[in-house]
């Protein structure tokens, strides 16, 4: 298709989308109204099983099937990409990669502090998922990016070595089997798949809201690897997957 | 006024996907697909959000019964979210793969499907 075709058809299609949505939008119900259905039922059924925190109630409880979805969702694209950038059959993998060239010693130094501080600060986000802002979600991208500050800090060596590969991998199974566990164990207690079945505690304390903190936490080691492993490939693309000599 | 901020989601949808038509690069075609996503995002926080109400989150300073705004929303907002970063983590992958194959990443070069 050239160039004019595609804007003709793209200029068509708008048309019609914008008619038919600028329409719909004068129905929807007004902007900052206060009739709310879904959520007062989700904040009711929240505050009967202890969680604060509404959005991870409904996340790792009410709709935890759909985070089920969700996670396989991520387990595919990690294990598509990785895929996708593994060595090809004309290019090699060095064993050793050269350090970065020169670093600001100002910028390593905030790295190697601030790493500690960020895997920290990620945990506590994974496992007060119910109480506070946060969750299994957020929190693994905060423990995956933090340990990624030693190669913001220049050394792609030292993230290597933090980060051997194959744990990561288990990690991802460990967190997607934590899950299906907790399924099956909603299952057997005869109250269906991913339902909450434990004891809710008491409001506002750590352990509390069910099986909602164990969910959380099996994502968050999920998501975590899952992120690491996605990197790892893009980095290791860049930099230590060549082409062999005389093959391009 | 308060079809702006659902019209804003429109239009950003509709920015991302005009990126798309005219792109000459495929990383540009990649952010372009996450910029239509997040037009999403608007929608659904737009749908959800109520005038005074705070974070769906309670606390000893929001204690429930607080008015907060729609956590449904919200949470569907995070699995959008979550799809969009692996969409364009693969999405990303498969440019690598087309720029070692072809030895280009501008779309209009890309003619016929090779093995």
């Amino acid at each position: 298709m050239t160039r004019t075709a595609r804007f003709v058809v793209f200029g068509i299609g708008t048309a019609v989308l914008v008619l038919l949505l600028g329409s719909a939008v004068f129905h929807l119900p007004a902007f900052g109204g206060t009739s709310h259905p879904y959520r007062d039922s989700t904040v009711t059924a929240a505050l009967q099983r202890r969680a604060p925190n509404v959005v991870t109630s409904i996340n790792f409880d009410q709709r935890g099937l759909d985070t089920f979805g969700e996670e396989a969702i991520l387990l595919a694209s990690v294990l598509g990409a990785i895929t996708l950038l593994r060595p090809g059959k004309d290019e090699t993998q060095r064993q050793r990669v050269p350090n970065a060239g020169r670093m600001l010693q100002g910028t390593r130094l905030a790295g190697y502090v601030l790493l500690p501080i960020s895997l920290i600060l990620g945990a506590d986000v994974v496992v007060h998922g119910h109480l506070t802002p946060g969750g299994g979600f957020q929190g693994g991208v905060v423990l995956a990016t933090g340990l990624h500050l030693s190669y913001v800090a220049g050394s792609y060596p030292a993230l290597r070595r933090l980060r051997p590969l194959r744990w990561y991998e288990y990690g991802e199974a460990i967190g997607m089997g934590g899950v299906v566990a907790l399924g099956v164990a909603g299952v057997l207690a005869g109250a269906g798949f991913l339902a909450n079945v434990l004891p809710t505690g008491t409001f506002g304390q750590l352990v509390s809201a069910g099986t909602v903190p164990l969910f959380s936490i099996a994502i968050g080691i999920e998501v975590a690897s899952g992120v690491v492993v996605l990197l790892a490939g893009f980095l290791e693309q860049d930099l230590a997957i060549a082409a062999k000599r005389g093959s391009r | 006024m308060s079809v702006f901020a659902y019209g804003t989601g429109l239009w950003l949808v509709l920015v991302g996907v005009f990126g798309v038509v005219r792109s000459r690069n495929l990383i540009h075609t990649v952010v372009c697909v996450a910029v239509a996503q997040s037009g999403t995002y608007v929608v659904l926080l737009a749908v959800g959000y109520q005038r005074g109400a705070v974070a769906p989150i309670f606390s000893s300073s929001s204690p429930p019964g607080t008015p907060v705004v729609d956590p449904v929303v919200q949470a569907m907002t995070l699995t959008d979210i979550v799809v969009s970063a692996t969409v364009t983590a693969l999405l990303l992958a498969l440019v690598i793969q087309v720029a070692k194959r072809h030895g280009t990443i501008v779309p209009d070069e890309l003619h016929a499907l090779r093995g």
